[in-house]
């Protein structure tokens, strides 16, 4: 006999890295919120990689945090290890990453939702999503009725998840916990379509039986920055990972146990991701590398498992032993956890609106893998906007939409909502077309008034921002009259750095003008400069050495944004449209875009049907 | 969705012995009924699609012209739409006057390519087919018919496609270099990166030079037929135009304003201007007329120098000789039907091209015609080379380079390669335009297609 639970605004199913999220700004926007786990040992675990952040992923966590997201500081909280990536290579692709204590990690965010007020957070396999009068019926294993005004759905690859490992194979959520078996059924009942995906994760294996003699080491950054606007002090690096690489001898123990592998024999339906495929997949699609590489990195302070990087597979145990075995540093590793496949449930993201509610399910909302895309990072940014929405949409206001010139994580809601995902999908910094405007050190400026509008940004956090950007305004002010005398001291720095003497007196702001100086070039000569934080100095110097790029890409950014104030109806059938090639009807009656910006993004219209909607909208009227 | 109906004449100008005006719309046939009455007094309304009906075309009960009327039903016609084709003799003056005829009744001026434009929007040709559609039908010789066709089944689809492939793995390398930092991928080599930005600069400066040679293929050769007055310069005209034309008189300087028409001599387009007779003069009026002419000899692409050969050669003849030696040049001695007194060996010295024709009674056309061939031709040009059809690919592939020498000025200056990729991505977007892709979409799935990248 079921019995009832009590009334939510907002249910949340699934407490990983969507979940805690969505459950977290629900609550903080004054939401009655419940959030579902299946295990609560399980709350914000990383089942893959013990690290935050990466090229992309990196700006994606600023984002969050800027918008008032939690996974930033938590982050922060347990790093072991910061390096900000691509340095040198340009301020758009510069991606913070931090290797985390994963144990801590997950206690760390569990606190923080039992900590939250209009939170409840609750362990039970939920089985069933009902419609109700008001919204929806949760149902849990234990026969617990929940009413919840809007649902937001994280399941994860608990959703159906098998494991693969070899011949062997088995139903199970990700690090043997079990998984969500009835809830997929429900889905289809109540009419939402589901897919297979699949990902995977390698072995880990114990720290004190691997040789690091001969492993080249990769240490953090000297100077390190945290993720969040709101950390004061990091602390210290506190852990090294090292590099290692696979040979002929691992090439050719795949090569003979290939027929072993469930991908490759067939057993495993779902689609996996190009990006992060397993050593088998690395090895058969790009046969001719001769050596592939491995990061070997610890899982955190208080265990002695270590994550092999790069080294993901489905192969049978024994055949992993023999592999990793044949690779320099692990010829005696003791595998702990062996590497596994996993194959999951998920929705075609299609199905929903840029607020990632349900077209067909008012209320109904999706987020993270569940939505088709991978990784920590992608599922935070997702389950954030979705608990935002479904607030807003709980108050009766305007819902959140970010476009794509506003954020990383606008362009992956856009991509996935309007182009879908044929595999789970990353962000990568070659995703965004604004990359110059969306940088990781400026997501700030970008998302933070939006934060406080939507009300997850604190007074304090709110005075700290303005007070940062008024000393920006006059560091930029106070460049743009200091004026460097052509003296030995400067002519000497401006030779050593290969850049041309001057021999007038020239404002600051056009040396910092030149790609080969920078602040701390000038520092020596520059004698007016205040104290300031690293990151102001930082986000003044790339807007004045790119000045010209960033205008291009605003003009750019303004070209969509004319595409996109031309509004399309919702309620149109594209088939009337004859001019529209068939595949073009049949995509546009699927995503029905709110705009033709967005039309234009479709996969499968082509530029001529947008001509077509461009001439017939303008007919209309 | 109410349409205005549109009208216009579909034949070319001033060619062939029967001209078509076209109307097409909600009232075609409703206007056609205003302006044609059959000899029957059937009305068109009456009739069903594809049938045709015999009478006159009359303006205030003055009757213009016979005519055929042609009525088509929607959708069954090439717009969709109603449409009325009305058939009358051909020749400028007759054919215009019943289009103005049909305006007054109630259709607006159809603009270039509009029928073509509806026929698209109701689905009756889709874009790709429409542009090549409209390439051909403004295409004024076979071999920019050819051209045009060519657009269509892929010659410049392909070398725009070699252009763009060459750029998307160079943007693709740079992308998984940026967002793979730790995956053995090699380093962006600054110097190749420079090669392939020349190379493809390069490119772009090629084909937009095809555009020029397109343009003359499809628009024609600015030519100028030039001539003391009253050498036959406009008897000539209409000889090449095979219609009255200008104004034929022999009272010298009849002709003062410059008189512009479209003809084509074998498989050349001429845009010839008929000018007034360059000599000098005291009449104000006609001294306008002579300097715009002395003008156009400097600046056009072929001179047609006509010399009155039943006369002796005089200061005029001379100067005219003196006014057009740059610029390419056919000598034309007219009037041969007369007596000859002009110094032919003379006019020779001074140009390597002379035929003599009796314009008058076309005597020498032929001859006319091969000289026309070998100097103007386009023998050596080859349409299926690819080459820019229109203005909007000339535009895009225009965009296409000015982005492409933003990031190779970024290269030069030092600037990160982010800064060189967003200006290269801006010049494969631009070429994406014209074969109808997106580039990240490109760039991500060349990202994986040449790269073994995973975590």
């Amino acid at each position: 006999m079921n019995y009832s639970a009590g009334n939510f605004d907002v249910a949340v199913i699934g407490a990983g890295h969507a979940g805690i999220e969505a459950g977290l700004a629900a609550a903080r926007l004054g939401c009655k919120t419940v959030v579902f786990t299946i295990n609560m040992d399980a709350v914000g675990n990383c089942p893959c990689n013990p690290s935050i952040g990466g090229t992309a992923k990196g700006h994606l966590v600023r984002e969050i945090d800027a918008l008032g997201g939690e996974m930033g500081k938590t982050a922060d909280k347990c790093f072991l290890q910061m390096r900000m990536l691509n340095r040198g290579k340009g301020p758009a692709v510069h991606s913070l990453r931090a290797q985390i204590d994963r144990r801590k990690y997950s206690d760390e965010m569990k606190h923080t939702l039992e900590l939250q007020e209009n939170l409840e957070l609750h362990q039970a396999e939920v089985t069933a999503i009902e419609k109700a009068d008001e919204g929806y019926t949760v149902i849990t294993r234990m026969q617990a009725e929940y009413k919840a005004k809007t649902v937001i759905i994280a399941t994860g690859t608990y959703l159906g998840g098998r494991i693969f490992v070899g011949e062997i194979s088995y139903d199970s959520g990700p690090d043997g916990i079990f998984p969500a078996s009835f809830l997929g059924q429900s889905l289809k009942t109540l009419g939402l379509p589901l897919r297979r995906f699949k990902t995977g994760t390698p072995a880990r294996v114990l720290k004190s039986s691997i040789d690091f003699s001969d492993l080249e080491v990769q240490e953090g950054d000297e100077e390190i920055v945290p993720f969040s606007y709101d950390t004061e002090d990091l602390g210290e690096n506190k852990v090294v990972c090292h590099i290692s690489w696979t040979n002929d001898k691992t090439k050719e123990i795949i090569l003979d146990n290939i027929h072993r592998s469930p991908l490759y024999g067939g057993e495993i339906q779902g689609v996996g991701p190009r990006y992060c495929p397993s050593l088998e997949d690395k090895i058969m699609r790009f046969k001719d590398k001769p050596r592939h590489q491995l990061f070997i990195e610890p899982c955190g302070l208080n265990t002695e498992e270590m994550y092999l990087q790069g080294m993901s597979s489905s192969l049978p145990e024994e055949v992993q032993l023999k592999f990793y075995h044949s690779i320099k540093g692990l010829e005696n590793a003791v595998i702990m956890r062996p590497a596994y496949a996993i194959e999951y449930d998920c929705v075609d993201p299609t199905e929903m609106n840029a607020t990632l509610e349900f077209k067909k399910f008012p209320g109904l909302y999706g987020a993270g893998q569940f939505n088709g895309s991978s990784g920590y990072e992608e599922a935070a940014a997702q389950g954030l906007i979705a608990g935002i929405n479904a607030a807003l949409k709980v108050k009766g206001k305007e819902p959140l939409i970010l476009d794509r010139a506003s954020s990383y994580i606008g362009t992956l809601i856009d991509d996935l909502v309007t182009k879908g995902a044929n595999e789970p999908y990353r962000m990568m910094t070659s995703r965004s077309e604004y990359r110059l405007v969306l940088r990781q050190d400026n997501a700030d400026v970008r998302l933070t008034p939006m934060g406080r509008e939507i009300g997850l940004i604190s007074d304090k956090r709110w005075e700290k921002f303005n007070k940062k950007q008024q000393i920006k305004a006059e560091e930029l002010k106070r460049i743009s009259k200091v004026v460097i005398s052509p003296t030995k001291e400067v002519n000497h720095i401006l030779v050593s750095r290969e850049t041309s003497e001057i021999t007038t007196g020239v404002k600051l702001i056009d040396l910092l003008r030149r790609p080969q100086l920078d602040y701390k070039a000038l520092a020596p000569v520059d004698t007016t400069r205040p104290q300031l934080d690293s990151n102001i100095f930082e986000q003044v110097e790339i807007e004045v050495k790119y000045e010209g790029y960033i205008e291009k890409q605003l003009k750019q950014v303004e070209q969509m944004k004319k595409l996109e104030r031309k509004l399309l109806p919702t309620d149109f059938d594209y088939t009337q449209l004859t001019g529209l090639r068939l595949e073009a009807q049949e995509k546009l009656n699927k995503i029905k875009p709110l705009n033709i910006g967005q039309a234009s993004r479709v996969s499968g219209v082509s530029p001529a049907d947008i001509n077509v909607l461009l001439i017939w909208l303008s007919q209309r009227k | 969705m109410e349409n205005k109906t549109i009208a216009a004449i579909s034949t070319a100008q001033g060619q062939g012995g029967i001209g078509v005006i076209r109307i097409s719309g909600d009232k075609a046939i409703e206007i056609a009924d205003r302006v044609f009455v059959s000899v029957n007094n059937k009305k068109l309304c009456d009739l069903k699609g594809y049938s045709a009906a015999f009478g006159h075309v009359v303006n205030n009960n003055e009757v213009i012209d016979e005519a055929v009327a042609l009525v088509y039903r929607a959708p069954k016609s090439y717009t969709g739409e109603n449409v009325v084709e009305i058939s009358c003799h051909g020749g400028m003056y007759i054919t215009k006057e019943v289009l103005r005829t049909i305006l007054s009744a109630g259709a607006v001026v159809a603009d270039a390519g509009e029928f073509t434009k509806r026929a698209f929007l109701n689905g009756k040709i889709d874009l790709t087919e429409a542009e090549a559609v409209i390439d051909i039908i403004s295409a004024k010789s076979k071999t920019a018919a050819r051209t045009a066709l060519c657009a269509k089944n892929g010659a410049l689809w392909k070398r725009i496609e070699n252009l763009k492939n060459n750029l998307v793995s160079t943007a693709a390398h740079l992308s998984a270099w940026a967002d793979y930092p730790e995956e053995d991928i090699a380093e962006v080599d600054e110097n190749s990166l420079a090669d392939t930005f020349e190379k493809a600069l390069a490119d772009f400066d090629n084909l937009l030079s095809t555009y020029d040679a397109g343009q003359i293929i499809k628009e024609g050769i600015d030519t100028v037929i030039a001539g003391k007055p009253n050498t036959g310069k406009s008897t000539l005209m209409n000889l090449l135009a095979g219609k009255d034309k200008s104004i034929v008189t022999d009272i010298p300087g009849t002709t003062r304003d410059i008189i512009e028409e479209t003809v084509l001599v074998r498989d050349v387009v001429l845009k010839l201007s008929d000018t007034a007779g360059i000599h000098e003069t005291g009449d104000k009026v006609e001294k306008i007329g002579v300097d715009i002419a002395k003008n156009r000899l400097k600046n056009c692409g072929l001179v047609l120098a006509v010399f009155d050969g039943s006369k002796a050669l005089d200061d005029d003849d001379i100067k005219l000789i003196e006014e057009i030696k740059d610029t390419q040049v056919i000598g034309i001695i007219n009037k041969t039907d007369l007596n000859v007194n002009i110094d032919i060996d003379y006019i020779k010295s001074k140009i390597e091209n002379v035929v003599e024709i009796s314009a008058k009674d076309g005597k020498g056309y032929d001859e006319l015609a091969d000289l026309i061939e070998n100097t103007a031709g386009t023998d050596n040009f080859n349409p299926s080379d690819g080459i820019l059809a229109n203005e909007r690919q000339r535009n895009a592939v225009e965009r296409a380079e000015k982005s492409l020498k933003d990031a190779k000025d970024a290269l030069d200056m030092g600037m990160t390669f982010d800064a060189v990729t967003v200006s290269l991505e801006e010049a494969i977007e631009n070429l994406l335009e014209l074969t109808g892709e997106r580039v990240s979409d490109v760039v991500v799935d060349n990202v994986f297609h040449n790269f073994c990248v995973g975590k």
